[in-house]
């Protein structure tokens, strides 16, 4: 059954991504993400791992693919500005097919914005913000129970796909205080990566012809090469144009042909709905709230949670477009995830965005209010 | 000797001729043959530049990253593996320029890492443009007219820094280039070898010395040893190589070694 517990958000992932296995942490203190780091320095020690406050998030995201490449499963938290210097480094993890967690607790933005407001302003940049074509897997937690359970699936993802895997939070969840069961470890599924298992001289890390080649570890048997730069199957460097398109589409294909595999979405009362709201993170419990309020008043509303943002869960999208009369789609910036549902939409129903970047969450009443709009 | 540390099949060295990288390259190889560190459990990690190819050659474990980053990616490293030989090879960009800042607190940190840092004045791969140690006056192809800035003493910078072993060499004096470095890898603690190595397809090139011999040869007139420096004034020493060991010492733990005292007084489990 776990442990009742009453704690924040933040509190939740350190001790989720410790019950996942993490033994590492590298990071660099920022608001509203803090706690993560905090806890973290205090947790890891007592089960023998290592917490360091690196220099700056171009270090921590560096240390982070260092440790696990030597076998450790390791995590970093940080908010807007920070994730935007540890963009470099995750295409290293990204390329150099390195696993890790970095969690982001996003705060109002652009640039430094308000440290200790809420906002959902990092949806595209957690896709795209790494240079060149890739694909990654966000996961997006709207209770302090999601910040430990998802926290290991984050883990279990970056372990099973040797890829980054972002946790994107934002201020709403991370500073949210509720009850959450830490899990007994017996309740826990916790993947790890595979391993070599043959001769040393025949590992060849980077050659996926057999499926998605396993990670050794610096200091066992295994010699090996990780590169960021472009690479053959052992690692050394190669400009070879078949290699670089091979190396290319398998960074997106590794991802994108697991889409049912990775995506993670909550239904709640699709059956009937007729006004379907596509939300996600903390935006979601307004979301709820709105469906309950509408519900008691007669509205059909029912929501659909997209938990995995990236990559977008197409299909359970699709379904929704196919039912709805009209999709809302609340975001806590000026529309980022709002294209990947008007690019399902054949039947071309009003996919109506309700945008805010005043600092503030999205109320319940502001979404039902557009409802009731177009209800009327 | 050689294939048992360098890949032949990735020779000879896609290095200029004249380019004093190879040199440093050997007396490394050689010290980690000198220690018998087995391959298996050390790590060269590198950056970006002319001496971000120096994992290209190696049958050690390696790390291929970002610029300047290398010394980050090897306090993951060892850190997650205390029984690693983490050893960053790095250029005066990596080294001192874009990644200065993870240079000093790994200093400070006494992160147990070995980091040697070639420095051959300036930015040979994208073609010859000033870096953080090109000295006053240098012609690059970014100051055309003249540098007019000067160029760090990296040394001075990492000892005030905290690093417990510091020193710098050149790859004219390959007996001292080896005993520094060997001494830096047996060293408990953060390891600072500076290497000043000649860059004659470019520096050189924009500073009358493009032949190979005129740069070494000006490498090596000024060149002065530590013991010799102490008697100079800085006037005297403006523009010269000061090359010894200008910190040992032991009298601090290294930063897992402290870490480590953390963790046990908190009973953690054993960090396999």
């Amino acid at each position: 059954m776990g442990k009742f517990r009453f704690m924040q958000g933040n509190e939740a992932m350190t001790e989720g991504a410790i019950a996942a296995g993490a033994r590492f942490y590298a990071g660099y203190p920022i608001t509203p993400s803090s706690e993560v780091a905090e806890t973290s320095s205090v947790r890891l020690p007592q089960v023998g791992g290592t917490y360091i406050q690196m220099e700056d998030e171009i270090g921590s995201m560096a240390a982070l693919i260092g440790a696990s490449v030597c076998g450790k499963k390791a995590y970093t938290a940080t908010s807007g500005p920070g994730i935007s210097l540890m963009s470099e480094n995750l295409g290293v993890a990204m390329m150099g097919e390195v696993p890790c967690v970095v969690i982001d607790v996003q705060r109002s933005g652009p640039s430094t914005g308000l440290a200790t407001k809420p906002a959902q302003g990092d949806v595209m940049q957690t896709r795209w913000g790494t240079q060149g074509d890739h694909s990654i897997i966000v996961l997006s937690p709207s209770s302090v129970q999601d910040c430990f359970d998802l926290m290991i699936t984050a883990f279990n993802y970056a372990e099973q796909y040797r890829t980054p895997v972002i946790f994107l939070s934002e201020e709403i969840i991370g500073h949210l205080r509720e009850q959450v069961i830490i899990r007994d470890p017996e309740e826990i599924t916790v993947v790890d990566r595979a391993r070599p298992a043959g001769d040393p001289k025949d590992y060849r890390v980077y050659d996926h012809s057999q499926g998605l080649a396993p990670l050794a570890t610096f200091g066992s048997d295994y010699i090996f090469k990780i590169n960021a730069t472009m690479h053959d199957e052992k690692g050394n460097p190669s400009a070879n144009q078949e290699n670089c398109e091979r190396i290319v589409r398998h960074l997106s294909e590794k991802i994108e042909s697991h889409v049912k595999d990775i995506s993670i979405v909550r239904r709640y009362n699709l059956e009937d709905a007729e006004y379907i709201i596509i939300t996600y993170g903390g935006t979601t419990r307004s979301a709820l709230s709105a469906m309950q309020k509408g519900r008691d008043a007669g509205l059909k509303i029912g929501v659909l949670q997209i938990v995995t943002l990236w990559p977008a869960p197409g299909a359970e999208i699709e379904e929704v477009m196919s039912s709805a009369n009209a999709v809302f789609v609340p975001e806590l910036n000026l529309g980022q995830y709002i294209s990947e549902v008007q690019k399902r939409n054949p039947r071309n129903i009003p996919v109506i965005g309700i945008n805010k970047t005043n600092s503030k969450p999205i109320f319940p009443a502001e979404i039902l209010e557009k409802i009731k709009e177009v209800a009327d | 000797m050689i294939s048992d540390y360098l890949l032949e099949e990735k020779l000879p060295l896609s290095w200029c001729a004249g380019c004093g990288n190879g040199i440093i390259l050997q007396s490394i190889m050689r010290n980690i043959d000198a220690r018998h560190w087995r391959k298996e459990d050390t790590v060269i990690c590198t950056g970006i530049g002319c001496s971000g190819k120096a994992d290209d050659y190696t049958r050690t474990n390696s790390f291929h990253g970002t610029h300047g980053r290398a010394i980050a990616f090897s306090t993951g490293m060892k850190l997650a593996n205390p029984n690693l030989h983490v050893v960053a090879v790095m250029g005066d960009g990596d080294g001192i320029t874009i990644g200065g800042n993870h240079l000093i607190h790994a200093a400070r940190r006494n992160m147990d890492i070995v980091a040697i840092m070639i420095n051959n004045l300036n930015y040979g791969m994208t073609g010859g443009q000033y870096s953080g140690t090109t000295p006053r006056d240098s012609i690059t192809k970014t100051s055309v007219y003249g540098h007019v800035e000067d160029g760090f003493d990296v040394c001075g910078v990492v000892k005030a820094a905290g690093g417990t072993f510091v020193a710098r060499g050149t790859v004219m004096d390959v007996v001292q280039l080896n005993s520094l470095i060997g001494k830096a890898m047996d060293h408990k603690g953060f390891a600072f070898v500076e290497v000043i190595s000649p860059c004659p397809a470019q520096f050189g090139r924009n500073n009358k010395m493009s032949a190979a011999p005129a740069m070494m040869q000006w490498i090596k007139d000024n060149t002065v040893s530590v013991a010799k420096a102490a008697g100079m004034s800085r006037a005297e020493l403006k523009k010269k190589f000061v090359t010894g060991i200008f910190e040992d010492r032991n009298d601090q733990d290294d930063y897992y070694t402290a870490y480590k005292k953390i963790i046990d007084r908190l009973g953690g489990e054993e960090n396999e």
